[in-house]
Formats: C-alpha cells, structure tokens, sequence
C-alpha cells in the first residue's frame, strides 16, 4: 500500500526528470556536442548521487512549509504537482517542479485549515526571484572569465571543441548532482514521513530510511530523463536563444552553481561558521535559473538574439504552475478524503470543508437542546474560552500568580492574532488564486480565440491566394496550349508547303525531261543530242527524289511525335508506312499529292487508306482525315 | 576518448595546408620552367603536382569523414567542410593548369614571358596567403583578418595584371594570329582562377570567423 501511495511521487520524479534533465544537458544536446544517450546516462547517474548524497536540507525547509504528516495527503499532494507538472510539459512549457509541489502543498494547508508558514513561504518565494538572478550574474562572471581564457590561451579549434565536450559532461555531471541535490525535496519530501526506519546496509556504505526514499525518487528522475526528456530538450537547447556551445558550458555551470549553493548544508555551515547568515536550504526552481542564466547571456550580447516569444510562455508557466497546482491539490484533497474516505491529514476532519458541515450540525443540535455549547473545532473560540476562564481565576491568585497568568493570556492572545492571520492570509490567498485562475483561463480562451481567428483568417487568404493562382495558372495554360497548336498548325502548314514543292519540283524536272526528249526526236545534230543527254541526265541526277523524300519525312517524324504516340497508344498495330499515310491525311492532303511524295500510283494510296480505315476499325459514316485530325 | 581524434584531426588539417601550401609551389615553378622551355623539370613538377593533388583529394576526404562521423565542432562542421574543399579546389585548379600547358603547348611569344611569369606569381600569391590565414582560423581566430586581407588584395592585383596581359596579347603582338591570341588569353584566364579560388576560401573563412565569434 506504501509503494501505492509513492506512485505519485515517483510520477512526479518521472516529470521532473522528462522536464528538468534538458535544463542541464539541454544546450550540449541542442548543439550536438553531446549524444542523448550519453547526457541522460551521465545525468541519471549524478541525479541519483545527488538525491542520496545532499538532498536532506532543501526536504526540511520544505517540510516546514507544509508537513504533510498523512501518506493520503502526501500522494495527493505529489500527484497534483505532478499532473500539473505533465500537463505543462506536454504542452512543451518548461515548468518548475518546485513550484508545482509549493503550490500543492499550500492547496493542502488551505485544505486542513492550517496555517502556512509565510516566513518559509516567503524564502521559498524569494528564491524563485533570486534563482534567476544569480543565474544571470553567475553567466555574465563565467562569460568572461572564459572569454579572457581562450583569447590568453589560444587554443586549437579542434582542441577547443573538445574541452568544450568534456567540459559540457563535467558540468552536465555537476548540474546533475545539483539537481537531484535540491530538487528531490520536491519529489520524495511530502513522504519523508512514511521513510522506513531501518537502514539499508550495502556494505561500503549505508543508507536511511529518508536517502533510500530518495533512492528510490532519483531512480523515478533517471527513468523520466531517458523516457521523454529529449522533447523538451529540443525546446530548451534552440528555443529561448540560440546557443554556442562555449555559452551552452556557462549556462549550465552558472545554473549548477545556484542549484548547488540552494541545496548544500556544508556550505551553508562554512558560510555560518565565517559569521555570516545562513544559506536558505530551498528547492530552487532550476527552468528559473537556466532561463535567468540565458537572459544574462543575451543581455550582455545586446539582448536583440532572445527569442521573447518563447520567453512570455516560460514566464506564464512560472505564474500559472503553483496556480494550477494549488487549486488542483485543494480539489483532489476534497475528493480523495471524501470520496475514496481516505485520510489526507493525521488531524484529519480538521479541514476547512468538513469544519463548515460539522458548525452547521453543530449549530442545529444547540437550537434543539436549547443549551449554550462552545464549537470545539473553532480555534478562535476556543481562544476566547480560554482568555474568559483566565480573566475570572486571575482574581484568586497572588501577585505571581496574576503575572503568570497575565503573560499566559497575552501569549494565548498572541497566538489567536497569529490564527487570525493565518486564516486571513489563507481566504487572501484563495481568492488570489481563483482570480488568477479566472484571469488566466479567460486569457488563454481569449488568446485561443485569436489564434484560431488568426489561423482562419490567413487560411482564407491562403485559399483565395490559392484560387487567384490556380486561375492565372489555367489562363497560362490555355494560352500556352493555344500557342502550342498555332505553332502546330503552322509548322503542319510547313510541311505541306514543303511537301508540295517538292511535288512541283519533280513535277517540273518530269516536264523538263519530256520536252528534252521532244528537241531529240525533233533534231538530227549529234552534237545538240549529247549536250540534250548531258543535259537530261543533270536534271536525273538533280532530280533524286528520294532524298528529299527521306529529308521530308525525317521532318514528319520530328514534328509529328506526339501524333506518333497517340496513334501507338490507340492503334498499336499499324506499320511505319500506315503512320505516315496518317501524317499525310491529317495534312489534309489528297492521294494524288500523297503518291507523288511516298512514290507509289495514287490508286495504291486509295488502297492503303482503305487498309488503314479496317486496321482503325472505322465506321462508313466516319471519315478517315476527321477522326486523324480530331486526334 | 575526445582528445585522441581532435589530435590525429588536427594533424591531417595541418598536413592538408602543407600540401595545397606545397602544390601552389609546385604550380608556380612549373609555370617557370615551362615559360623557359625546361621540360624535363616542367614533366617533373607536373608529376609532383598530380602526386599532390590525390594526396590532398584524400586528406580532405578523411578530415570529412572525421568531421561528420565524430560530429566534431558540430555547429560549424559544414562551413569548415566547405572550407577545406574550396582549398582543395586551389590545388585542383593548379593541377588543370598546369595539365593544360602540358596538352596544349601553348606558344608563348618571349616578350610576353615575365607578364606571364608575374601573373602567375600574384595569382600564387593570394592562394598563398589564404593558407596562413586559414591556419589562424584553427589557432587564433581573432587574427584571420591579418591574413585575410592579403588574400583580396592579390586577388584583385591579378586582375589587373590579367587585364594588361590581355590587352598586350591582342594589341601589342600583332604577328600572332587570332587563334594563337585567344589561346593565349585562356590561358591568362586559367592563372586568374587560382586567385579567384583562393577569394572563394576567403570568403567562406569571413563568414566562418564572424560565425564563431563569441
């Protein structure tokens, strides 16, 4: 049942490790410096040591926040963090688990009618304000010392890039230990209650009951680091400002160092034993400080490479987490200890809901009996009893005696005024997050209605972009088709020009030739017969239809492919001389002029045509030029 | 682990600038020798040349694959890639040259012999001094610009002298005929794109600076 009532905090420790691992190896991964693989191994590993080795101080500043003493309540507490922590993430916000987990557990002093601490509340929140802070300072001091560095020293880019690799794993390392260090108080720190007494022995070392929850929660962090942190590392390592991997090093050592000063006990103490004020022991929200740590990079640079868009988001989330967190752990408390009847406070019937329905019992049972009773759950009334009995026995008493009690009544005084505030703190502090709730929900509804009014606006200019195009594009095609058949009609136009020339031409060489062998027969000198002869072979020899022929019908071929191909495609069983008695037909030409070109007797070519009408499979009523035109 | 390539990768980068270094050398020499009718040193460097050339064409191909499979220096892996295949083009460059003297013998009239040899040397000039430059890029990128510089102005003065040259081929030679005219000025051309190769390098080595300064 233990291990049941833990799932919630190892949900939360999956969380915080799919989350908060990219703010360490998040830059080494973006940049490719290191492979995934390798940064979640080394922060799984350190993750862990750090949540055994020192995760003790900021788990006891957190308990003094809320002690949350019931394993109901503290599973509840956890999972409210941790659905707030899921869901923020899933909506790729880098989310602060502290944050998360603060906010649950006023949700459950809120709900028990405790008190909560505003002096550690205040600690807590002060941390949140310096976290960043010293992340920018720490980055601006480590930018330039590294500057200074590599200008003295000079080193070889290779050699460069190398140091920077293992220096992104040293520090990837360090920021691990950081962070397990000081963030497992958010995970494991509402069950420190329910740590087993015995300890753990492991030969070389021993672990407590606390470090083996913590254990146990750092294994949670490493499972989340390998399972879903890479997501959110590309968010971090590209998103916020485009990182070098030099600043990728100082980012994260200054992020380290914050987390470390948060979370150690040993400087703490040395801080102390210089006679110094204490280092707070608090869970730093580590996304504040990686976030406050790139600001100071790109401030120094000018500011103008920061993307402020994806700050805004990070800077929402920060609000909105202990928000949601808060009104979620209040809800789920209610639900949990009403519905399944499960404890979620060792005082438990003490909280605010069950007190009101309690008074209103109580009251109706005073009117029935008519007698004057004191509401025992009232705290405030309780007190007054109490200042009431002691103002009547002061009388009674020697001047010791009266001093005694007098101080005994401001004290009981004190501690009312100190209630009254609590419960005044505690309805401000309601009411402030139910209208930070309203007003966040109202803007994301309201954002939400802009975007999508902003997607279909532009989706609608894109459509109507889109048909202005498709119609310039039909127009152009029209017109290039149009163009096309001009060229073809006038190239088609060519060929039968050139076609009937050269059936003139022969034409006239033909009649030349009759006319040279009418001066023969009309001539007896020997001499004007020879150079007739001469004269008649020339024009034979000129005459080589044939070559114009081939020439002619190269040309046909050339022009007429696309013919040729609609003609395979439809009548695949036509010869090579039917295509081109085809060409020939679509050049509207008759069988006269056809058989002077191909060199056969018009009455072949009436033939052929009536081969290729059966080959086609045509009708009587179908004519045989139209359908090769309409082709 | 990290240190063991970065070392072998710094060495072949080293060795890949010595030998473009070593090939302009041997390009310019043999422009000499051939301006001089020397043809047996003239075939020797054209031989060392070639030798050159495929040693470099395989130094930048292992200086590529260490880039990409050991992601080195992953945000500027390409641009340096780049960078290393425009200096290998120098070499190649070279190379084509000085193959085209061997094939087309060109018939270069003696007065025009020192324009011919001072081209070359200008143009050589500027592949020369992008080597440096490109060797402060790796060591000490704040002193690329010392270098670089020398790289446009060689650039630009081989352009000049180019231009003279071919105004003298066409103007002053007039016993050349046309075809001998036009060959003579393709190979003017041929000298001018050594330099024009090294402006490339140069280029790519501005942006490169400006990308990883900090």
């Amino acid at each position: 049942m233990t291990l049941f009532f833990l799932s919630s905090g190892l949900f939360l420790g999956w969380s915080l490790g799919a989350n908060d691992a990219a703010n360490v190896f998040g830059s080494a991964v973006g940049t490719r410096m290191v492979s995934f693989k390798r940064a979640a191994i080394i922060a799984s590993i350190f993750v862990i040591l750090g949540a055994v080795i020192q995760g003790a101080g900021a788990t006891h500043t957190l308990g003094k926040l809320g002690s949350v003493s019931a394993l109901g309540g503290a599973f509840t507490v956890a999972l409210s963090a941790a659905i707030t922590v899921y869901w923020m993430t899933k909506f790729k916000v880098p989310v602060s688990t502290s944050q998360a987990i603060v906010g649950a557990i006023i949700g459950w002093n809120f709900y028990n009618g405790l008190p909560t601490d505003i002096h550690v509340l205040s600690k807590i929140v002060s941390t949140w304000v310096m976290g960043p802070i010293l992340g920018a300072v720490f980055a601006i001091i480590l930018y330039y010392i590294q500057h200074i560095y590599f200008k003295v020293v000079g080193i070889h880019l290779l050699k460069q890039d190398a140091y920077i690799r293992f220096s992104l794993l040293l520090v990837g390392a360090f920021g691990s230990f950081s962070l397990g260090a000081n963030n497992i108080a958010n995970v494991m720190g509402v069950f420190v209650s329910a740590a087993p007494e015995s300890y753990l022995n492991f030969g070389l070392f021993k672990l407590s009951g606390v470090q083996q929850l913590f254990l146990l929660g750092g294994i949670a962090i490493a499972v989340g680091i390998f399972t879903y942190s890479k997501r959110v590392m590309d968010t971090v390592g590209g998103g916020l400002m485009q990182l070098s991997s030099k600043s990728a090093i100082i980012t994260v050592l200054s992020h380290s160092l914050v987390l470390f000063i948060f979370s150690s006990t040993s400087l703490s103490n040395f801080v102390q034993s210089l006679g110094l004020p204490p280092i707070p022991l608090v869970p730093v929200s580590s996304s504040q400080v990686i976030v406050g740590s790139i600001l100071g990079l790109g401030l120094l640079k000018g500011g103008y490479n920061i993307n402020y868009k994806i700050l805004g988001g990070i800077s929402l989330g920060w609000i909105a987490t202990p928000v949601i967190a808060g009104v979620f752990s209040f809800f789920a408390l209610f639900f949990v200890n009403n519905v399944f009847l499960i404890p979620v406070s060792s005082e438990n019937g003490n909280n605010v809901i069950t007190n009101k329905i309690l008074k209103r019992n109580k009251k109706g049972i005073d009117k029935d009996t008519k007698s004057i009773t004191i509401p025992l759950t009232d705290s405030v009334n309780i007190d007054s009893v109490n200042s009431s009995i002691d103002s009547v026995s002061v009388e009674s008493n020697d001047n010791h005696g009266v001093a005694k009690k007098y101080f005994d009544k401001l004290k009981i005084k004190s501690d009312s005024e100190d209630k009254n505030i609590s419960k005044y703190f505690n309805l401000a502090f309601i009411l402030a997050v139910l209208a930070g709730l309203i007003f966040f929900i109202f803007r994301w509804l309201n954002s939400m209605y802009k975007r999508n009014k902003l997607i279909l606006s532009k989706n609608a200019q894109i459509l109507d972009a889109q048909k202005a195009l498709a119609e310039i594009e039909t127009k152009y095609q029209l017109l290039e088709n149009q163009q096309m058949e001009d060229l073809l009609n006038y190239k088609n136009k060519e060929l039968t020009t050139m076609a009937l020339n050269l059936i003139e031409k022969n034409n006239f060489l033909e009649l030349l030739k009759a006319k040279i062998e009418e001066i023969k027969l009309e001539t007896n000198d020997l001499a004007i017969i020879k150079k007739l002869n001469n004269l008649y072979l020339l024009i034979s020899q000129n005459q080589n239809l044939e070559n114009d022929r081939e020439a002619f019908q190269m040309h046909v071929d050339e022009l007429n492919k696309d013919f040729f191909y609609k003609l395979n495609s439809l009548y695949p069983d036509l010869t090579k001389n039917e295509k081109r008695l085809c060409v020939y037909l679509r050049l509207n030409m008759s069988s006269k002029e056809i058989a002077a070109l191909t060199n056969i007797s018009p009455k072949s070519v009436e033939m052929n045509r009536y081969r290729l009408r059966k080959k086609m499979n045509l009708g009587p009523d179908e004519k045989l030029d139209k359908v090769l035109q309409n082709l | 682990m990290f240190f063991k390539k970065t070392k072998s990768t710094i060495r072949d980068i080293d060795e890949f600038l010595d030998t473009i270094d070593q090939g302009i050398l041997v390009f310019k020499e043999g422009v000499k020798y051939y301006l001089e009718n020397d043809e047996d040193n003239f075939s020797k460097n054209l031989d060392k040349l070639y030798k050159l050339e495929a040693k470099a064409d395989t130094i930048v191909l292992r200086i590529r694959n260490e880039f990409f499979e050991h992601s080195l220096i992953p945000q500027y892996s390409a641009d340096v890639v780049s960078l290393l295949d425009h200096l290998d083009d120098i070499i190649d460059t070279a190379k084509e040259n000085l193959f085209q003297y061997d094939v087309e013998v060109p018939d270069i009239p003696k007065k025009l012999n020192s324009e011919f040899s001072k081209l070359t040397d200008v143009s050589c000039a500027a592949a020369e001094a992008v080597i440096p430059a490109v060797r402060s890029f790796f060591n000490n990128p704040s002193s690329v610009k010392d270098n670089e510089h020398r790289v446009y102005f060689y650039e630009k003065e081989t352009d000049v002298l180019a231009s003279d040259l071919k105004r003298k081929i066409f103007k002053d030679t007039k016993h050349l005929k046309l075809s001998q005219k036009i060959h003579l000025r393709y190979f003017t051309l041929h000298i001018e794109q050594i330099s024009d190769r090294a402006e490339d390098a140069a280029r790519i080595l501005s942006a490169l600076e400006i990308k990883t300064k900090d």
